[in-house]
């Protein structure tokens, strides 16, 4: 009955969504940043621990979301760990691209293995209600990046 | 008439087609209803065949439309019993409706000091105007009556915040859009007349599933919408007793609700017109008039018969799936299910549904009071039935549901 739909959930983001890593407070955060999806009460908080390079040291969140939207929550903080703030934008969009598009045609070369890790959410494009669900974090990353307290994927 | 949904479902050219390859199983009708050929004919005929605006012109399409838009307001008297033609408002659709009595009645009758209550229950429709109107700094009071446990209003705790005479209104769903409890409207008007306070139903779900009987309830005010009861969107009805009528300010200034304008003074129209600025949902209530004859010739009684049938099958169903948490069990309860999978997420549930062509609804429905009431912050997924739903659908909907329950295992 469902077996199409295991291009959306493929195993790697039923694993992350039921067992999703980083998933703790970080007490000694430099940043937090709260994402919001309003629609479905998708509510996530992000913490960053930033070297003094502002690259980021360590990511982690906690929050309640579906399946999607935490496991894009937990790839997302295991993508970005020892990445430069631009670097992390920069994953942010391109990410924001895949999950829109199901591709990223301008990615190139750069940031291909993080993109490659992040590929499992693809799937979502072709659900559009759901493309949300798998952005949430990203928005709420940036947010963090930017000093914003709060990001919403509405 | 015997109830034949086979037939009644050939009524409603949407159900006819398939979704992602499966035959459509519309369990939304809760949210929005579909709607029969009758109900688009008409509208397509009006505005084909007697379209004008109303009340403005001497003409034969602008009285013919009007004579059809008036006769769409005696049908809904007609329909939930009104004494009077003139107690029913047309509005855009609830949220307008109840909108319209915060604004008017709320702002123009109630005094400071006075309370609304209204319950956990309520549809954000039926919260937000009174939350509103209690952060103005006017002075009235916002009261909210429990929920049980099974999902039934708490009557206890609505004598008791009734208890000291301050509440001027009583404002409470018919039935819940959530847990699917009707509540007892009769008992409730009772309770808050006794206690000198009006009372407004929210009938927005109520309306759809049994016989509401105006003259009978004896309420204040009673709001519904055009689209879940078969009709089209943009269209409500606020159904208000005329001496309430008289005393309420107009919300809404503008044309059709006056009988003299000049540049220092306006005179309002009489009731309902005082209430209707503005050009009026014509289209839209000669389709309303065709979704009210169209559920009439069917019949009330046999309708609600089809549903009780429909929830005793889906209430069987349902509990015996492993895992399913179903929010409220009331004891008098219509044809909406919202309940929880295990550990599965509402959406993650919904996509799943959709993928074997069930539409539900995924998410709080409006009522996030309630969701945090049960513990369910993150949503429900709710089934919700229609006049053409089948049994059979029902058996689907229990058979996907245990699928998924695997699926996330
Ligand atoms: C109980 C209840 N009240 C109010 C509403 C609001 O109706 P509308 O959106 O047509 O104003 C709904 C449906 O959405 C409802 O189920």
């Amino acid at each position: 009955m469902f077996d199409d739909l295991r291009d959306l959930y493929q195993e790697v983001i039923l694993d992350h969504g039921r067992k999703p890593r980083n998933f703790r407070r970080l007490e000694e955060a430099d940043r937090t940043a709260r994402g919001d999806n309003p629609m479905c009460g998708d509510r996530l908080e992000l913490f960053l621990k930033l070297a003094p390079d502002g690259s980021i040291a360590d990511a982690a969140f906690q929050g309640r979301g579906c399946a999607i939207s935490t496991a894009s929550a937990s790839l997302m903080t295991e993508t970005v760990k020892g990445k430069s703030a631009a670097e992390a934008h920069a994953l942010s969009d391109r990410f924001r691209a895949l999950a829109m598009t199901g591709t990223c045609p301008e990615c190139g070369a750069e940031l291909a293995e993080e993109m490659e890790r992040l590929q499992p959410l693809s799937g979502v494009h072709e659900f559009p209600s759901r493309v949300k669900c798998a952005t949430l974090a990203w928005h709420t990353l940036n947010a963090a990046l930017d000093g914003a307290k709060e990001a919403s994927s509405e | 008439m015997t109830f034949d949904v086979e037939r009644i479902r050939r009524d409603f050219p949407i159900l006819q087609q398939a979704i992602r390859g499966k035959p459509l199983v519309f369990l939304d009708s809760g949210a929005s209803a579909q709607k029969p050929r009758a109900v688009i004919e008409a509208m397509v005929r009006c505005m084909e065949e007697r379209y004008a605006n109303v009340h403005r012109g001497a003409y034969f399409l602008s009285e013919a439309a009007t004579e059809a838009y008036e006769a769409a307001r005696g049908a809904v008297a007609g329909f939930i019993n009104a004494a009077d033609p003139r107690e029913v408002i047309f509005t855009a659709n609830s949220t307008a409706a109840i909108n319209l009595v915060a604004h008017s009645w709320g702002r123009g009758v109630l005094r400071p000091g006075q309370a609304v209550l209204i319950s956990e229950m309520e549809h954000h429709a039926n919260m937000v105007p009174w939350q509103m109107l209690r952060d103005e700094g006017r002075g009235i009071e916002l009261r909210v009556a429990r929920v049980t446990e099974a999902g039934e209003l708490d009557l206890d705790d609505v004598a008791a915040r009734l208890a000291d005479g301050k509440v001027g209104l009583v404002a409470v769903t018919h039935m819940s859009n959530v847990l699917g409890t009707v509540t007892p409207a009769e008992r409730l008007v009772r309770m808050a007349h006794e206690a000198g306070a009006r009372i407004l139903f929210d009938g927005s779900q109520a309306a759809v599933h049994r016989r509401v009987d105006m003259q009978a309830l004896g309420a204040d005010f009673y709001v519904f919408t055009g689209h879940k009861l078969y009709g089209p969107t943009g269209i409500g009805v606020l159904w208000a007793r005329l001496e309430h009528q008289e005393r309420m300010p107009p919300f809404l200034g503008g044309g059709d609700m006056i009988s003299l304008v000049t540049l220092d003074r306006v005179e309002w129209a009489p009731p309902p017109a005082k209430f209707e600025a503005g050009t009026p949902p014509i289209v839209e209530a000669v389709g309303l008039h065709a979704a009210i004859d169209y559920v009439s010739a069917i019949g009330m009684p046999a309708v609600e018969a089809h549903e009780r049938r429909l929830v005793d099958h889906a209430m069987r169903r349902l509990s015996d799936i492993e895992g399913l948490g179903l929010l409220g069990r009331a004891q008098d309860r219509g044809g909406v299910f919202a309940f929880s999978l295990d550990n599965a997420h509402a959406h993650d549930l919904a996509t799943l549904l959709d993928r074997a062509g069930i539409a539900v609804r995924a998410g709080r429905h409006c009522a996030e009071p309630l969701h945090a009431r049960f513990g369910v912050e993150s949503g429900t997924v709710r089934a919700s039935f229609g006049l053409y739903t089948t049994e059979g659908e029902i058996d689907y909907l229990a058979e996907a549901l245990t699928k998924a329950r695997e699926f996330f295992a």
